[in-house]
Order: C-alpha cells, then sequence, then structure tokens
C-alpha cells in the first residue's frame, strides 16, 4: 500500500517535470522553515550600524540592510513566520469554506441560496481592503493576519466546494451510502468532502501562494508583522526607501524568495491533483 | 462513376488487416487486431461484441476519428478503392459527412446544445455543398420528414433538449443522411432508447438504407438487433473477428466458442436464468426459476380458515393493517353476518404500497396512485419504459426520497410515514437495501471494495474495524463471487461484473428482507449479465430476500420475477404472473413492448423475417 503511494507519487513526478521541480522547491521551503533558527549564519534581528547597507559579499551573501542586518538570516527566518501564516490562513478556509460549500451544495434550498448571496456580497468588496480594515480593526497580531487571510479566501472555498459537490450529488454512490446508513451529515463528510479534495488540493495550492502575497502585503503597508520581526513583507518594504540609491540587494532577495515560494505552490496544484486522486493510478 | 466497374464490383468497404494500437500508461494495447471486413453496396453488415472487443474502434478508424493515443498501425481500409489510412486532413473531411457518416450512441450528447436542429442539420449541408442558407433550411426540413418526425416544420426549430431521446437519434439520422452517404457506420444507435421506440428508429434506419442502395455498418451488443436487422454479421472479440456469417447461420450455428457463449448468454423468450450460461448450467439447479412459487405459497393455508368469530376477529385486527392492499388488489374479502372481517389467512405480505403519488414541481406526475405488495420472498418485476416512474417507486420503496402521498408498510411498520431523511436511524433500514443500475457510479471512487462493503455494516450493524467486520466482509464478497485478493482494490481497478458483484455485495452485507435491484444489469455485457442474474437468483434462495426487480428488459424481468407490474406513465397497466402475463399479455401497451423486443432464436434455422429483405 505505502509502496505503491510511493510508486504512485514518483510516477506523477517523473511524468511532469515541472511538478516535480515545484515539489523539490516546496520541499526546501518547509525544510528551510523547520530548520530555520539552525541555518541562518548570523542572528536575524541583531543590528550592527557599522556594515549596514553593504552589497552581496562572501560573507553576506545577500548583504545587509540598514541596520547592518544580515538579508539572507533574515530571509531564511522569515520563511517559518510567512509558511505558518499562509498555511494557517489556507486551512482554516479550506475547512470553513469547503464544509459550509459542500453542505449548500449538497442541500440546496434556501439556505444554499442565502449563503450564495453573502458569498456573492463578500466577493464584491475589494478583497485585501477587507483585510486591511480586519486587521487594523482588531490589531495587529499574528492571529488576526491570519484570520483576515482567511476571510478573504473563504468565498472561494465556498463556491468551489458548492460547485464540486453539486455536480455529484446525485450521482448513484451517494444513494448508495444512503441506503447504508449514513446520515445527510455523514455523507458530505465521508463521502464527497474526500472526492473533491483532488480538485481542491489545486485551489488550495493555489491559494497558499496568493496567502503568502497578502500576508507580505500587509504587513508591507505597515498592518501586518511588525518589525523587528523578519517577514518577507516587511523586507521588501523597508528595501523600498533605498531602491532609488541603487541599494537593490534589500527588494530583490526577500523579493525572490516570495516570488519563489508562489511560484512552487501555483505549479504543486495540478501534481497534487493527480497525486490525490485514487483513480489516476493503475 | 464512368469506367469504373472494377470498383462497383469490389465491395463499398473493404478493411484488411486492419491494426490499431493505443498508447497507455501500461505500454502499447492493440485494441484491434488484424481485422479484416468487407462492406456491399446495399448491404447492411452488423459487428456484434463485447465491451473492448474492439467494434467501436473500428468504425471510428474507418471514419479517422480516433483520438491522439490510438494509431492505425497496419492494414489498410479501402472505400470506394481508396485508402482512406493514407489521405491527409482535407480529403478527409470531404468523404466525411458526405461519402461515409457516423450515427453515435447518445443521441443527445452529440447534438449541440445551443443550436437548433434544423441549423445544425443546415451546417451539415452547407459544409459540403454550396447551398444558401434557405435552401439548407428547405433540404434539412424534407431530411426531417424523411425520418418521420412528426411536424418537421415546427421541430426544425427546436432545441435538442424539446425533443425526445428517440426524437434526437431520428435528427442524428437526419444529418447523416444530409449528404446522402455510401456508408453509414451506426454505433449502438439506439442503445438508452425504450425498446419500442428502437424498434422505430431501427425500422427506419434499415428501409432508408435499403431504399436508398447505401451500406450500413450496425455496431451493436444486442445479438437480436443484429438478428433482426443485418445481412451479414461479424462477431468481434479482444480486437479480433471471430466469425462472418448470415446471422442465421452464425446464431444457429455458432462455430466459434465465444459466439457460442454470447448466444447462450442472450436472454430469449424461451431461455431460463440457469440456461444463459454453459458454465452456469454445470452448478445450475434443476429448477426451473418459475418453480420457486411453490417454496413460496401464496394463497390460502390449508387447515387454517377461520371458522369461529373469535378467530376472524382475532385475523381481522391482525390483518387489518394491510387491508387496503386486499380491497385494491388480489384476494376478495368476505363479511360475515355480523359483519366481522373474513379474510383468506394469506401470510401477510412483506411490503404493501398503496395509492402511491409522486408529483414534483410544476405539476409533473412521475408516479400516479400506485398499489402493489410483495410477499416474503417473493420477485416482483416492475417494467415499463422510461419516464414510466418505475426509478421513481424504487426510490420511494427504498426510502430514499419522500412520494408526495400514499402508504407504504412494510413488515409490520408504516414506513412511508417516516421521513426519507431520517430513514437511515430506522432499524428498517437494514432490511430494505438497494443495488444501483451502473456498477461503476454507484461505488464511492475513494472507497476500496472492501470499504463499499463494509460501509453498510459499520452504519447498520454497529460493526467496528476488526476480525468480526473483515469476516462478515469477505463472507458477503465471497457468496458474491469476489475473490479475497479483489477486496483492497478501487473501483476503477475492477471490472464491469466485478463491481457489480461489489454493489450487490454491499446490498446483501446487512441481510436485508427487501433488495430492490434498480436495473442491476443495464450497465453490464450480456455474458456478465448472465453470471450476475444467475449470482442474483441463487443469493434469493440461499436468503430467502424478496426482490422488487426493476427493469426494462423483459426478458431478464421474465426470468427473474415470479410476477410483473408493467407501468405506463405513472399507472400500473397491467400485473400478474410472470409466466401468463409475458405469454397473453391483455393491455395492449403490454402486447406492443413485448412485441418490440428484437430477438434471435438460436436452434431455429429459418431467420427472423421482421424487417428484413434479403441481399440480391
Amino acid at each position: 500500500m505505502t509502496t505503491s503511494t510511493l510508486n504512485h507519487v514518483a510516477y506523477v513526478l517523473r511524468g511532469n517535470l515541472v511538478t516535480a521541480a515545484a515539489a523539490a522547491g516546496t520541499a526546501l521551503l518547509i525544510a528551510v522553515a523547520i530548520l530555520g533558527p539552525w541555518i541562518t549564519p548570523y542572528d536575524p534581528i541583531a543590528s550592527n550600524v557599522s556594515i549596514a547597507l553593504q552589497p552581496p559579499s562572501f560573507a553576506h551573501w545577500a548583504g545587509t540592510d540598514q541596520l547592518g542586518r544580515d538579508i539572507a538570516s533574515r530571509i531564511i527566518a522569515a520563511t517559518r513566520l510567512d509558511l505558518l501564516i499562509a498555511a494557517s490562513a489556507v486551512s482554516l478556509s479550506f475547512v470553513v469554506g469547503a464544509l459550509i460549500g459542500s453542505l449548500c451544495g449538497y442541500h440546496g434550498g434556501r439556505v444554499d441560496r442565502w449563503i450564495g448571496r453573502v458569498v456573492d456580497i463578500l466577493m464584491a468588496f475589494p478583497l485585501f481592503v477587507l483585510a486591511m480594515a480586519m486587521v487594523a480593526a482588531l490589531g495587529n497580531r499574528v492571529e488576526n493576519i491570519i484570520y483576515a487571510t482567511a476571510l478573504i479566501n473563504l468565498p472561494f472555498y465556498i463556491r468551489f466546494a458548492r460547485a464540486e459537490v453539486n455536480v455529484r450529488r446525485n450521482l448513484g454512490w451517494v444513494e448508495a451510502a444512503r441506503a447504508s446508513g449514513n446520515s445527510h451529515f455523514q455523507v458530505v463528510t465521508h463521502f464527497l468532502l474526500p472526492n473533491i479534495l483532488p480538485a481542491m488540493a489545486v485551489q488550495i495550492s493555489l491559494n497558499l501562494g496568493w496567502a503568502i502575497l497578502n500576508a507580505a502585503g500587509l504587513s508591507f503597508i505597515g498592518l501586518g508583522v511588525q518589525p523587528p520581526t523578519p517577514e518577507w513583507g516587511i523586507m521588501v518594504a523597508e528595501g523600498a526607501r533605498h531602491i532609488t540609491t541603487g541599494k537593490w540587494w534589500l527588494v530583490a532577495f526577500p523579493g525572490l524568495a516570495l516570488m519563489l515560494a508562489v511560484l512552487c505552490f501555483n505549479l504543486l496544484g495540478d501534481g497534487l491533483r493527480d497525486i490525490l486522486d485514487p483513480r489516476m493510478r493503475t | 462513376m464512368t469506367g469504373e466497374a472494377t470498383i462497383n464490383a469490389a465491395p463499398l468497404l473493404e478493411i484488411e488487416n486492419l491494426d490499431v494500437t493505443f498508447a497507455t500508461r501500461a505500454g502499447p494495447i492493440d485494441a484491434v487486431r488484424g481485422v479484416s471486413l468487407a462492406v456491399a453496396r446495399g448491404e447492411i453488415l452488423g459487428i456484434v461484441g463485447e465491451s473492448g472487443s474492439g467494434k467501436s474502434v473500428t468504425a471510428l478508424a474507418i471514419m479517422r476519428l480516433l483520438d491522439r493515443a490510438g494509431r492505425i498501425t497496419g492494414g489498410s481500409i479501402r472505400f470506394r478503392g481508396i485508402d482512406i489510412t493514407k489521405l491527409g486532413t482535407t480529403d478527409l473531411r470531404n468523404l466525411r459527412g458526405a461519402a461515409l457518416a457516423m450515427i453515435f450512441q447518445n443521441p443527445r450528447s452529440c447534438l449541440n446544445p445551443i443550436r437548433t436542429v434544423g441549423d445544425q442539420i443546415a451546417d451539415t449541408l452547407r459544409a459540403h455543398r454550396p447551398l444558401s442558407r434557405s435552401a439548407a433550411k428547405a433540404r434539412a426540413l424534407d431530411l426531417l420528414a424523411g425520418v418521420l418526425i412528426r411536424e418537421p416544420e415546427k421541430r426544425i426549430s427546436a432545441y435538442p433538449h424539446e425533443l425526445s431521446g428517440g426524437m434526437c437519434q431520428r435528427v442524428m439520422m437526419a444529418m447523416a443522411m444530409a449528404c446522402e452517404p455510401d456508408l453509414l457506420i451506426a454505433d449502438e444507435p439506439t442503445t438508452g432508447l425504450d425498446v419500442t421506440t428502437q424498434k422505430a428508429v431501427m425500422d427506419q434506419l434499415a428501409a432508408l438504407v435499403r431504399e436508398r442502395g447505401m451500406a450500413m455498418m450496425l455496431i451493436t451488443h444486442d445479438l437480436g438487433l443484429a438478428a433482426q436487422y443485418c445481412d451479414r454479421v461479424a462477431v468481434m472479440q479482444q480486437g479480433l473477428v471471430v466469425e462472418t456469417a448470415a446471422p442465421a447461420v452464425v446464431f444457429s450455428a455458432p462455430s466459434h466458442p465465444y459466439t457460442r457463449r454470447l448466444v447462450a448468454a442472450s436472454p430469449t423468450p424461451t431461455s431460463t436464468v440457469a440456461s444463459l450460461s454453459a458454465e452456469g448450467t454445470a452448478e445450475s439447479r434443476a429448477a426451473h426459476p418459475h418453480d420457486i412459487n411453490s417454496g413460496n405459497p401464496k394463497g390460502v393455508i390449508p387447515g387454517l380458515v377461520p371458522g369461529t368469530h373469535g378467530a376472524a376477529a382475532e385475523v381481522s385486527a391482525i390483518v387489518a393493517p394491510w387491508v387496503p392492499a386486499i380491497n385494491a388488489g388480489m384476494t376478495p374479502v368476505e363479511l360475515d353476518q355480523r359483519g366481522t372481517l373474513l379474510v383468506p389467512l394469506t401470510p401477510p405480505p412483506l411490503m404493501t404500497v398503496a395509492n402511491l403519488v409522486m408529483r414534483y414541481d410544476r405539476d409533473i406526475t412521475a408516479v400516479a396512485g400506485v398499489s402493489f405488495d410483495i410477499g416474503a420472498g417473493e420477485s416482483v418485476g416492475l417494467v415499463g419504459e422510461s419516464g414510466s416512474g418505475k426509478s421513481t417507486i424504487a426510490r420511494i420503496v427504498c426510502r430514499l426520497i419522500d412520494p408526495t402521498t400514499g402508504t407504504i408498510r412494510f413488515d409490520g411498520a408504516d414506513i412511508g410515514a417516516m421521513p426519507a431523511s431520517t430513514f437511515h436511524k430506522a432499524t428498517q433500514r437494514a432490511d430494505i437495501q438497494i443495488v444501483f443500475q451502473d456498477p461503476g457510479d454507484s461505488l464511492n471512487p475513494r472507497f476500496s471494495a472492501f470499504d463499499s462493503i463494509a460501509d453498510p455494516l459499520r452504519r447498520l450493524k454497529g460493526l467496528r474495524d476488526g476480525m468480526a467486520l473483515r469476516t462478515r466482509v469477505l463472507e458477503c464478497a465471497t457468496r458474491c463471487g469476489l475473490g479475497p485478493e479483489l477486496i483492497a482494490r478501487f473501483p476503477h481497478q475492477l471490472s464491469g461484473g466485478q463491481r457489480a458483484r461489489v454493489g450487490i455485495a454491499r446490498a446483501i452485507a446487512t441481510q436485508p428482507k427487501l433488495l430492490i435491484l434498480d436495473e442491476p444489469t443495464a450497465a453490464l455485457d450480456v455474458s456478465v449479465q448472465a453470471i450476475i442474474l444467475q449470482l442474483l437468483d441463487r443469493l434469493r434462495r440461499e436468503q430467502g430476500m424478496a426482490y422488487l426487480f426493476v427493469s426494462h428488459d423483459l426478458n431478464v424481468i421474465r426470468m427473474m420475477c415470479e410476477r410483473t407490474i408493467v407501468l405506463k406513465q405513472g399507472a400500473i397497466v397491467e400485473q400478474g404472473q410472470s409466466a401468463v402475463l409475458f405469454t397473453a399479455p391483455t393491455d395492449p401497451y403490454t402486447q406492443g413492448l413485448i412485441a418490440a423486443i428484437p430477438h434471435f432464436e438460436p436452434g431455429s434455422a429459418t431467420p427472423p423475417s421482421a424487417g428484413r429483405r434479403r441481399l440480391g
């Protein structure tokens, strides 16, 4: 069983080199996030003004920032926080959204219509502004960034799960599940949700990249993580002031990390769907 | 066409040693292996075989419509003397539609849903001929009239969804006929249509082919259909043509073992469950299916006729709940002088359905006041064409959906009063189980066979994971002929017949008293159907279950059921013992249904005459 799963993963990755590269990149990101404190060459928040704004060199291969902090160390240290925010926000919106969406899609009727309208209203807001408002109102804390990011992703999950469940609700195995003694709720949680998971994996993966950008964006405008905590968005925001004077490395390296993370998650999606779908196995 | 005498003498289509290979993850698969066939002008060639035999692939190869994974790797297809396999895309496009036309299996999905049928026929015409818009429209009208569509002036501006399945298939026929092709390939043209519609469509198709001197390749899994309409039949198995001959020869004296198996497995008006397969006869009982009746007496039990008033009163108290059924149907109710109810003492039916009505929005009535009962251990068939409400009744009786009105009594309890949404908690849930139509569609793709069979045991019998559950699942699987090596597989890793077995094992896992079978074999090949029917017949004897067998296939119902109910537009038109009903139907609707079944008579040398004309 386990070997067949591994074989299947290997098969999917072999057949799709882009997915394999994305998987490798994601694995690297996760490894960095876990090992962060032990692999940073310097203390990410220790400032030393005497070496401020130094270009990349052998000692500081991503240069130093305006307070003389090692940018490479700060990028590494920030990985954990950024991934944590993105993963928590996406999990939250996935769990809540998939549940609400699939219940709506399965039952239909008046509740479905009402929730559908609420989702429409939510989506009519400029979502980033909504997140800004939430964080501003609730306070600049990491959990509030997570809640805000989760909330603005929620409508997509609700709609997606609703549509995916809707096309399956009349299939034979749903009726068979009822005849086997499952309640409506069990049909949704034990039968329908696992079946829409492969399709949702794509959405989750795309959303992870988006959530990272969102968290970084909030930090960038000062509504997110507060300095001196290393975070990619803040680093870009702080470095932006120096870009006009040719100090490109302050923005370029955290920006690159951000871009790579988003790219990896986006490319991973399709491969993830193939891996999660038992029908793709022989 | 002058000076082409040699070509006219040669067959219209000549396939020689055709090989088609599909590239798959598991390596190349030879779907068609060295097939040689010929079709002459004015001839109807039948290609019969089961799924995976390569019959559709052959047709697609002729049209050069194979998908990208499939390639013609050898042989030639000569049409009017030209090798189609070597043609470029432009030549092919000129050929398709104009000289070669194809009718597909599911007419509705082959028509563009957002264009009127008239426009679609006109499109085909204008793609091959320089016709003005109005001329194409006028021609489309002629074509629709030619395929006997009533009120063609009205239908020409109809959208596919506004037409019935049979009507859509006629539109497809009109489209295929539009440019007067020389060869028409019909790939299962009537699968999914009712028997009466099938007869009308096929009669017409055959007539059109004859009267225009075209040739037709009829691809079908239905031997009866092939026997009735084809001049010659080619039998395919696993990419090979195993036998080609006139239908009378093929079906009365099949020379290849596969053909013999196929002929044996096809239900005929005289076949029995036991006779369906050569393999089955060894283990089959001597008992004729209709003899099951003797094990389940329906009528007066000797010596128990109520004599005293006291006994009669008791009886009335017992029978009171199912009195409506008695009034509605089977047994006369007597009252003695004191007004006490006297009934012949029959065992109370297992299920009594009375005045069942199902009405949907916009006043669509699916079921219009249906009453019947099912005795314990009895097998009752429900037949009717699409839209007759038979599947709706099956679902209501299974308590998956709620009827608008009506009562359902099961085993002494009024289960009709329990809403379907909470019926999974009822104790009767385990007693009424259902086997669904499409075995592929009715299994959760993410459940292994084990999980599918274990699900009702976990939910309804409260079994936890462990030895007891495992033993019971394996026992059910074995009983249904599923080996332990298959139990860990997912549905997509199982064949159609194996999936059907999983579906049946799941349904019998809780040892139900009533098993509802909703077209359990409609999606299966005949040889698999034969095995599944034998399995179902055996299970019923072993477990003493009652069956409500829903099917459009009258031969299957006749074999499987002691009693048959014929439905038409949600109402019962006729019911009675199968043996009587099928030999002497009284209602014209039933008579029409029975007459429309295409059949062949294995063993008789005379070819069936209906709708056919010999070549030459």
